[in-house]
C-alpha cells in the first residue's frame, strides 16, 4: 500500500469477494463488482446552503450490459466514476496477465475517512470498509466451455450482488454525512 | 404506544417517506421489467420529484396503478404491497414469475431520526432495489420480451400471495429500514423453475409448450386488479390520460406464439398493394372451402392491429412457429416480424386438427402464378423458387402467407390447371417454371396436342388420350372424359367434372406421412431462411391476394 499513510485496523469491515474468470471476463466481472458497491455508496453532492442546511444532488443510475458475461448490472451514471474505475481495472488485467496463464490475483476498494491532524503529523486515513475481490482467472478450451462459462459467471455475479446489497442492508458504521470526508477511494491491486 | 414517542411533524413525514419509498418501489421495479435499459442522470441540482436522492423517472401510469392499488393506504401490518411480475405467451397463458414484498413488521425503532436515517437508510434501500431486479431470473426474460412473451405486472395491496409461483420459489430479501413505527422489509420471492427456460429456449428449441403447460396453473385468488403490460411506452402518453386497462392489454398483446415443430410461418406486412385483376374477386368465391375459409381468416386477421412493440421487433428475421396441434382451445395470434418495429398480425388459426391440416397459402404474385408452400415438404420449397425466378416482379421487403385448413380437394403437388393466367387462386400448388400465359393453360385451352410444360398438364392430356398417367406425378388419377351434370361453371373457366377429376385423389399431403414428432425445429428454421427469400420474391401476388380480401 501506499507509504506515508498511517491505517487504522480497527473498525474497518472487510468484504471479500471470490471469482472465477475466463482472462477476458476479468474486467467485466470486477467492475460489476466494484460499482455495484460505489452505488451504494455514493451520494449527491452536498451543497452547504446558509443556516446550516444543506442539500443533496440526485444520483443518477443506468444499465450495464456485459459483453463477455451473461449479466447485467447497474450502476451510477458518472462518467468520471466509470473511467477511474476502468483505469483501475485495466491495470489490474494487465498485471493478472503478466503473471502467467492461470493466475491469482486481488483487486481492493477502501472507504476512509480523512482526520486531520495537527502539524508534524499527517493526515490520518483511517479506513471503514474495504471491498476486496478476488480473481482466478481460468482459460478454457473450446467454445462450448467458454458459452457455459458465460453462463455460469452471470450467475456468479449475481450471487455476488446478492451478497454486497445484504452487507450494505446491515447498516453497520457509515461515516456521518455532514463531518465526513468525500467519500474517497483508493485502488490497492497486488 | 407506538406513536407516543414521535412528534406529529415526524409522523408526518415518516408517512410521507413510506408513501413515496413504496411508489418510487413499484418504479424501479416496473422499470426493471421493462426490457430496456434505464438510464437516468445524475444532477446536482434536486427537483422536487427526486425522492430519496435517486433520479428515478415516474411513469405516469405506474404511478396512478400504485395510487390505485393503495387507496390512500400505507404499507402496515398484515397490508403489504405487493408487485407481481409475470409474464404471458402470445396463446394467453400467463405465468407468475416474481412477487416483490414491500412490507412492514411490528419491530420498532424508537431511536431512529426520521428525517435523517430513516430517509437516508430508504435511498439506500432503493439502490438495492435496482441491483436486486437486474440478478433475480425474470430480468433476462424481460430483456427478451416481445417475440414470444410479454412480461405484465400487477399491484395489489393485502396479504401476500405467493402460491402461484410454484413450488421451491426462492426468496432474496432486498433489505430492511427500521422505523419508529415498524421495520419496512423488501424481498422478492421468484419462481426458480424457469431457470431452465432461459430466454435460449424461446430462440431455438422445440416443444416450450410442454415446459410452460407444467407452469401454468388457474390462479388461486381470481384478483380484480388488472395486469399490465411492462413495456407500455410512457414517452409516448402525455401524462394526463391514463388507457383504460383494456387498452393496455391491447397494447401488450403483440407476440409470436411457439409451436412443437410443426409448420413456420413467415408473416411480414405487405409494402403496398398491386392493383389486383378484377377476376381475382370472384374467383375466390370457387366453392373451394379453404378458399371461403382463408378469407374467413383474413378478415380476422386484418381487424386486429397491434401496435408497436417494444424493442427488438424491427430486426426480427427469423420466423414466426406456429402454434398448430396445440390444445389451446382459443384462435392463436400469429403475428411476425413487421418492418420499422411494427407487427403485423396474422390471421388466427384454429387449434385443432394436426398440422398436416394447414397449408400455407401465398397470394399470387402479378396475378400469375400462385404458390403455396407446405414447408415440410422440401421439393415444395425447391418448385416455387422455381417458379418465383421465372416470374417474380421486384421483390418486396416483405411477404404475406395465410394459413388455411386443409381441404382435402387441395394437393401439395403441382395442379396446373390451376395456374392460370389472371386467376388468383390462392390454393395450394405450384406453378411450374415456364407456363405463363393463358394459351398455355389447359383449362383455358384443352390442349390439343401434348403441351408438357407442366406435369399435371402433360397427365391431363396423356390420360385423356390413353388413359394411363405418363410423366406426371398423379398415378391415381384415372381421367375419364364426361360430361357432369354442373358443367360450367362460369367463374372457373373449367369445367366441374375436370375440376373434381383434378382434385378427386390429391395425394397424401406429405406433411402427413412425416412424423411431426420427430421433425425438428432446428430443421425448420434453417430451411426458412430459403422459404423467406422466395416468399420474398412473390411477394406482389401476395399483396395482390391480399388486396382482394380487404
Amino acid at each position: 500500500g501506499p507509504a506515508g499513510r498511517s491505517r487504522s485496523a480497527m473498525n474497518c469491515r472487510a468484504e471479500v469477494l471470490e471469482v472465477s474468470v475466463e482472462p477476458r471476463q476479468v474486467e467485466e466481472a470486477a467492475l460489476a463488482v466494484l460499482h455495484t458497491v460505489l452505488l451504494h455508496r455514493s451520494t449527491g453532492k452536498f451543497h452547504y446552503k446558509k443556516e446550516g442546511t444543506y442539500s443533496i444532488g440526485t444520483v443518477g443510475t443506468r444499465d450495464v450490459d456485459c459483453d463477455f458475461i451473461d449479466f447485467a448490472y447497474v450502476r451510477v451514471s458518472s462518467e468520471e466514476l466509470d473511467r477511474a474505475l476502468r483505469k483501475a481495472v485495466g491495470e489490474f488485467k494487465d498485471a493478472l496477465r503478466g503473471s502467467g496463464s492461470d493466475g491469482v490475483g486481488q483487486i481492493s476498494l477502501e472507504f476512509y475517512q480523512k482526520k486531520k491532524s495537527r502539524w508534524p503529523f499527517s493526515d490520518e486515513c483511517i479506513p471503514w470498509e474495504l471491498w476486496t475481490i478476488k480473481v482466478n482467472v481460468v482459460n478454457l478450451a473450446n467454445e462450448q466451455e467458454r458459452q457455459i462459462c458465460r453462463e455460469k459467471v452471470g450467475e456468479k455475479l449475481c450471487e455476488k450482488i446478492i451478497n454486497i446489497v445484504e452487507v450494505m442492508n446491515r447498516h453497520e458504521y457509515l461515516p456521518k454525512m455532514p463531518t465526513q470526508s468525500e467519500v474517497d477511494n483508493v485502488f490497492d491491486t497486488s | 404506544a407506538m406513536d407516543t414517542d414521535l412528534s406529529s411533524q415526524d409522523r408526518k413525514d415518516l408517512d410521507k417517506f413510506i408513501k413515496f419509498f413504496a411508489l418510487k418501489t413499484v418504479q424501479v421495479i416496473v422499470q426493471a421489467r421493462l426490457g430496456e435499459k434505464i438510464c437516468t442522470r445524475s444532477s446536482s441540482s434536486p427537483t422536487g420529484s427526486d425522492w430519496f436522492n435517486l433520479a428515478i423517472k415516474d411513469i405516469p401510469e405506474v404511478t396512478h396503478e400504485a395510487k390505485k392499488a393503495l387507496a390512500g393506504q400505507l404499507p402496515a401490518v398484515g397490508r403489504s404491497m405487493c408487485v407481481e411480475i409475470s409474464l404471458k405467451t402470445s396463446e394467453g397463458d400467463s405465468m407468475e414469475l416474481e412477487i416483490w414484498c414491500l412490507e412492514m413488521n411490528e419491530k420498532c425503532d424508537k431511536e431512529i431520526k426520521v428525517s435523517y436515517t430513516v430517509y437516508n437508510r430508504l435511498s439506500l434501500l432503493l439502490k438495492s432495489l435496482l441491483a436486486i431486479t437486474r440478478v433475480t431470473p425474470a430480468y433476462r426474460l424481460s430483456r427478451k420480451q416481445g417475440h414470444e412473451y410479454v412480461i405484465l405486472y400487477r399491484i395489489y395491496f393485502g396479504e401476500v400471495q405467493l402460491s402461484g409461483l410454484g413450488e421451491g420459489f426462492q426468496t432474496v430479501r432486498v433489505g430492511t429500514v427500521g422505523t419508529p413505527v415498524g421495520t419496512i422489509t423488501l424481498s422478492c420471492a421468484y419462481r426458480i423453475n424457469l431457470a431452465f427456460m432461459s430466454t435460449r429456449q424461446f430462440e431455438r428449441t422445440p416443444p416450450i409448450m410442454g415446459i410452460i403447460i407444467d407452469h401454468f396453473v388457474d390462479r388461486p385468488y381470481p384478483s380484480s386488479s388488472p395486469m399490465h403490460p411492462c413495456n407500455y411506452r410512457a414517452g409516448e402518453d402525455n401524462g394526463a390520460v391514463y388507457p383504460s386497462v383494456e387498452d393496455s392489454q391491447e397494447v401488450c398483446t403483440t407476440s409470436f406464439s411457439t409451436s412443437p415443430p410443426s409448420q413456420c410461418v413467415f408473416t411480414v406486412t405487405k409494402a403496398h398493394f398491386q392493383t389486383p385483376p378484377p377476376v381475382v374477386t370472384d374467383t375466390l368465391k370457387v366453392p373451394v372451402m379453404g378458399l371461403a375459409f382463408s378469407h374467413q381468416l383474413s378478415s380476422s386477421r386484418l381487424s386486429y392491429q397491434p401496435a408497436a412493440l417494444a424493442v427488438g421487433s424491427a430486426d426480427m428475421g427469423y420466423p414466426l412457429l406456429f402454434a398448430g396441434g396445440l390444445t389451446a382451445a382459443h384462435p392463436h395470434q400469429l403475428i411476425g416480424p413487421g418492418k420499422e418495429g411494427g407487427v403485423p398480425p396474422v390471421p388466427s388459426q384454429p387449434a385443432h386438427g394436426t398440422q398436416a391440416d394447414q397449408e400455407r397459402i401465398c397470394t399470387p404474385l402479378d396475378g400469375a402464378h400462385y404458390s403455396a408452400v407446405t414447408p415440410s415438404s422440401s421439393e415444395d420449397t425447391e418448385t416455387v423458387s422455381n417458379s418465383s425466378e421465372g416470374k417474380c416482379g421486384s421483390p418486396h421487403d416483405l411477404l404475406e402467407t395465410i394459413f388455411v385448413r386443409k381441404v382435402g380437394a387441395f394437393v401439395n403437388k403441382p395442379i396446373n390447371q390451376v395456374t392460370m393466367a389472371n386467376l388468383d387462386i390462392p390454393f395450394a400448388m405450384f406453378a411450374p417454371k415456364n407456363v405463363e400465359l393463358e394459351d398455355n393453360d389447359p383449362m383455358v385451352n384443352p390442349p390439343e396436342s401434348p403441351d408438357t410444360e407442366s406435369p399435371l398438364q402433360g397427365s391431363l392430356h396423356s390420360e385423356g388420350s390413353s388413359g394411363s398417367s405418363t410423366g406426371n406425378t398423379h398415378d391415381d388419377f384415372v381421367m375419364v372424359d364426361f360430361k357432369p351434370a354442373f358443367s360450367k361453371d362460369d367463374i372457373l373457366p373449367m369445367d366441374l367434372g375436370t375440376f373434381y377429376r383434378e382434385f378427386q385423389n390429391p395425394p397424401q399431403l406429405s406433411s402427413l406421412s412425416i412424423d411431426i414428432g420427430a421433425q425438428s425445429m432446428a430443421e425448420d428454421l434453417d430451411s426458412l431462411p430459403e422459404k423467406l427469400a422466395v416468399h420474398e420474391k412473390n411477394v406482389k401476388e401476395f399483396d395482390a391476394f391480399v388486396e382482394t380480401l380487404q
